[in-house]
């Protein structure tokens, strides 16, 4: 089957309605984050969690008033998944041995019913939290940076901003989806995130290898046509790599259960914004810093990069 | 010749192929339902009698076990389903008794002949077969603290054994703090601090109405410290694991950072009761051996005043079991293990015999040296006392609960004589015990010391319990959704790229394979997470082929032949595919390097498999492309 062959879009054409659909999307991505915040999970806030399921569906209401009345005012009670099943959080308490908590709050829901049965519990501690909110950033950060270097070294440091740029914009749309529709954000949605990095750069750097190798090629045209025939012939490939990666994301967001949704969810988000803006993106931040196919002579490369390596020795 | 593949890379790729079908093998076979069987008491043994015994009982039930084996941790029976597995449990803890352990287990179902060739099963992470994770802090401060507090009263004896008059000696934060009257006095306590006190470096100070010298810790020597409190803490911990669970349990234990553990127990629900142990705390006792009476005499009911019967410790060597054995010892306590500082192995340069440094500290030292000087040619033992807690329930399992609704709580204290020699002269903190049976034995012993050495404080700073159904679901789930990933991914690969796409099918259905096999190999942790890892590589596998054929199909669009295009689709995509999934690596790398439990595995699973489907995709695909093609007229490309 062949559809998408030989197209011959304009794409950097659109790049001003994609820069303002981009910048948009930023701007309310990033005033979210800073009204709404993120809505983190315990993996990241500290506290315990319970996971609680019943042979049949069960009222959260007398679960809700036992656990009040017992030392837990603030416990939060809610159905996860199914009816038949239970979702206990209560947050980290000063002076309190908080690795008793888990214990008591079960015994509390045994009283209420003897049949329950404990799925699951989550007991993270407010220290830890911290330094994973931390380790969470700095790793985010980290991989910006590795990637940063890895591409200025392949290719050109034009590049590399391009791709970090596309990078920022994928991880700031994704985090903005998660607080705007206040999706729990825990230790699997920041491993997605990072998946995220890795997929979308991935994209990019596709598009910018056959962008580098029509520089060196299309001797004629400026560089808007070489982007531009560059985009068109991997189009097709930038589509079904996303198709296929969809697929199993789907496969994974419907079959994969509640704990995985978080994950999926931030994939699939990402996944389609990194499409995207491996397009628009990353190209159009070639364009706007004048790329031209003086700064892909062919001649220099090699030599260029060995002489950069030795000089660090 | 175009499109041909040397016979060597076609054997390589077959024997890739061959190993990492049989490492991946294991995991067809799934897991038993299985229950397990171990001595909980001295009294009780496992023997042939044990596994007939219970055999017997479950063949009157009705209750039929698949097989029944017994090994060094006990007994192991294998049922058919859950159901046979956990009336057999009720039957099994019936008849036994209390002296027996029970509990319910799934064994891998691993032929022998795999096992014996090393090839397992993955390990599945806790959150896939259901478990208790604990991370535990070492209060290092208090550890700290405790070493500084002992420099202080070692500084006191040091210097009134070396009669130098001082004001004072106390702890000041990190420090020890001694004041003098004088300067000469200050200038004399140096010099004797300096030489007994390697550790610690001196610094002076007047306050004007003393003279003042404060001792610090060196860096290394507190690095030393915290090394030690950590390595103390987690042979504690291990020995009790060990000891609740009876062996039925493969804890891992490990170290994460400067201060802190990793407690993983698979299986094990019951986490109240793992906090009971994993809370206890454990200390020695030196005493003396009463042998003005027997214990004979003492056994039959004779027990002398001031003194009491304890015993041995039961020790395995191999796989020689030496029994407990009574001793008769003195009520009083010459030393606690709280001021054993160091306990180290060693072997005796003048019998070549095993045995064992001990160290105290200053107090200690003294208590001992008083006591060697007049009992020299006598025995000393050393005890073991650890305290346990222990949540009180009653028949059904419940929590026991006083009248203000606090649970019940029982401490037992266990006490075993780990240790019984003769004293041959006067010493004081610094001995040895020798005449050791052997190297292991030494080993034992200072392992005791050190653990029955007051342990920093630990408290538990995160838990994450899996229930067994949640991880047989977790496991349900994720497999699934990488089957329906996959079959989508086959479908849209054939219908687009046709034979190709089959060729491509065929690569990603190895590359599977290949993962499986790594990490069964590497018996690296699978994780939810995990899976989600392995679906998202099928998916970005293909990758690598789409970026092949996309380039095939555009040099056939450019007029070039069938060959040359096959040739330049594969020459081109080539160092892209190498771009593209390095950048990914590096992802994935900072992943690992960062990311704790689940999320390791989740960049272990991605890792793996961006490497091996750069095999599947760019080499097997090619060896396929090239026996079908190579060197053959062929006018159009089912591409």
């Amino acid at each position: 089957m062949q559809i998408l062959t030989d197209t011959h879009i304009k794409f950097m054409a659109q790049r001003k309605i994609a820069m303002f659909v981009s910048i948009s999307l930023i701007i309310l991505s990033l005033a979210s984050l800073a009204i709404r915040g993120l809505q983190f999970g315990l993996d990241f806030t500290g506290g315990t969690l319970l996971e609680l399921a019943y042979p049949k569906a069960v009222d959260l209401g007398p679960i809700r008033d036992e656990l009040h009345k017992n030392d837990f005012p603030d416990a939060v009670v809610q159905h996860f998944g199914s009816a038949s099943e239970v979702l206990v959080r209560v947050a980290p308490k000063e002076g309190v041995s908080n690795a008793q908590i888990s214990t008591q709050l079960f015994e509390l829901a045994r009283k209420l019913d003897p049949a329950v049965e404990n799925r699951r519990v989550e007991f993270v501690g407010p220290q830890v939290g911290e330094e994973l909110t931390e380790t969470g950033g700095i790793a985010m950060l980290a991989a910006l940076v590795c990637i940063l270097i890895y591409v200025a070294l392949r290719f050109e440091y034009r590049f590399a901003l391009g791709s970090v740029a596309a990078l920022a914009h994928d991880v700031i749309i994704v985090l903005g989806l998660f607080s705007l529709f206040g999706i729990e954000f825990d230790l699997t949605v920041l491993a997605a995130i990072l998946a995220v990095i890795g997929y979308s750069l991935n994209d990019t750097i596709v598009v910018f290898d056959r962008i580098r190798e029509n520089f060196r090629k299309i001797r004629k045209s400026g560089a808007v046509e070489v982007i531009d025939a560059s985009l068109n012939q991997t189009l097709s490939r930038t589509i079904i790599t996303s198709l296929t990666t969809l697929l199993v994301l789907i496969a994974l967001f419907i079959f994969g259960g509640e704990l995985i949704h978080g994950f999926a969810t931030a994939l699939l988000a990402g996944v389609i914004v990194g499409t995207y803006s491996s397009i628009y993106v990353a190209s159009s931040v070639l364009v706007a810093m004048g790329i031209s196919k003086e700064d892909l002579a062919p001649v220099k490369r090699e030599g260029g990069e060995q002489e950069e390596v030795y000089e660090e020795v | 010749m175009l499109n041909h593949y040397p016979l060597w890379k076609y054997i390589l790729i077959i024997m890739i192929i061959v190993v990492s079908a049989f490492y991946a093998l294991p995991n067809i076979y799934g897991e038993d339902p299985a229950l397990q069987v171990a001595a909980s008491s001295r009294n009780a043994k496992i023997t042939d009698q044990t596994l007939a015994q219970l055999a017997q009982q479950f063949e009157k039930e009705g209750i039929h076990y698949r097989t029944a084996k017994m090994s060094e941790t006990g007994l192991l029976f294998r049922f058919k389903n859950e159901e046979e597995q956990l009336k057999a449990k009720k039957i099994a803890e019936s008849t036994l008794g209390d002296n027996y352990a029970v509990a319910l287990n799934l064994a891998p179902a691993t032929p022998q002949w795999l096992l014996d060739m090393n090839a397992q099963p993955m390990y599945l992470g806790l959150d896939l077969r259901g478990g208790v994770y604990f991370l535990m802090q070492v209060d290092m401060e208090a550890a700290i603290i405790k070493s500084v507090n002992t420099y202080v009263s070692d500084s006191r004896s040091i210097l009134r054994k070396a009669k130098v008059r001082y004001l004072g000696s106390k702890r000041v934060g990190n420090d020890v703090v001694i004041r003098f009257k004088t300067a000469e006095l200050r200038d004399k306590g140096y010099d004797v601090l300096r030489r007994e006190m390697r550790e610690l470096s001196f610094t002076e100070k007047d306050d004007g109405k003393s003279f003042i010298l404060r001792g610090r810790l060196s860096e290394a020597k507190l690095k030393e410290l915290k090394m030690f409190a950590l390595k103390q803490n987690i042979t504690t911990l291990r020995k009790r694991i060990d000891e609740k669970f009876h062996g039925l349990v493969e804890p891992i234990i490990q170290q994460q950072g400067d201060d802190r553990i990793v407690i993983q127990l698979p299986g094990i629900q019951d986490t109240a009761g793992a906090k009971d142990i994993l809370g206890a705390t454990a200390t020695l006792e030196y005493r003396a051996v009463d042998e003005e009476h027997t214990v004979e005499e003492a056994l039959s009911g004779r027990v002398p005043p001031g003194s009491k019967i304890y015993y041995t410790r039961e020790r395995k060597e191999g796989s020689r079991v030496i029994p407990a054995v009574p001793v008769l010892l003195k009520k009083r306590v010459i030393v606690t293990g709280e001021h054993v500082t160091n306990a180290q192995a060693g072997i005796d340069p003048d019998t070549g015999g095993a045995k064992v440094n001990v160290s105290l500290d200053g107090y200690g030292g003294k208590r001992m040296g008083a006591f060697t000087k007049d009992n020299i040619g006598k025995r000393m033992a050393v005890v073991y006392l650890e305290t346990k807690q222990e949540t009180v329930r009653d028949k059904d399992g419940n929590i026991v609960r006083d009248e203000n609704g606090k649970p019940v709580v029982k401490r037992h204290t266990s006490e075993e004589v780990i240790s019984n020699a003769v004293i041959r002269g006067h010493f004081s903190n610094r001995f040895e015990t020798t005449g050791l049976d052997s190297v292991q034995e030494a080993n034992d012993l200072s392992l005791l010391l050190r653990a029955g050495a007051l342990a920093a404080p630990v408290y538990i700073i995160e838990e994450r319990t899996i229930g067994p159904s949640l991880g047989q679901d977790n496991i349900d789930k994720g497999f699934e959704s990488v089957i329906i990933g996959f079959i989508a991914v086959l479908i849209f690969m054939a219908v687009w790229y046709r034979k190709f796409g089959m060729i491509a099918n065929v690569a990603l259905a190895l590359n599977l394979v290949i993962i499986v096999a790594i990490l069964s190999m590497l018996q690296a942790t699978l994780t939810l997470p995990g899976i989600a890892g392995i679906v998202l590589t099928v998916g970005m596998a293909v990758d690598a082929n789409v970026l092949i054929f996309e380039r095939i199909r555009e040099e056939l669009r450019n007029g070039n032949s069938p060959q040359n295009s096959i040739n330049a689709g594969y020459e081109k995509a080539l160092m892209t595919i190498a771009d593209a999934n390095i950048t990914t690596l590096i992802a994935a790398f900072v992943l690992f390097v960062v990311g704790t439990g689940p999320i390791k595995g989740f960049a272990v699973t991605l890792s793996i498999g961006i490497v091996t489907s750069m095999f599947t995709a760019i080499m097997v695909t090619r060896a396929i492309v090239n026996y079908l093609y190579g060197g053959k007229r062929i006018k159009e490309l089912s591409i």
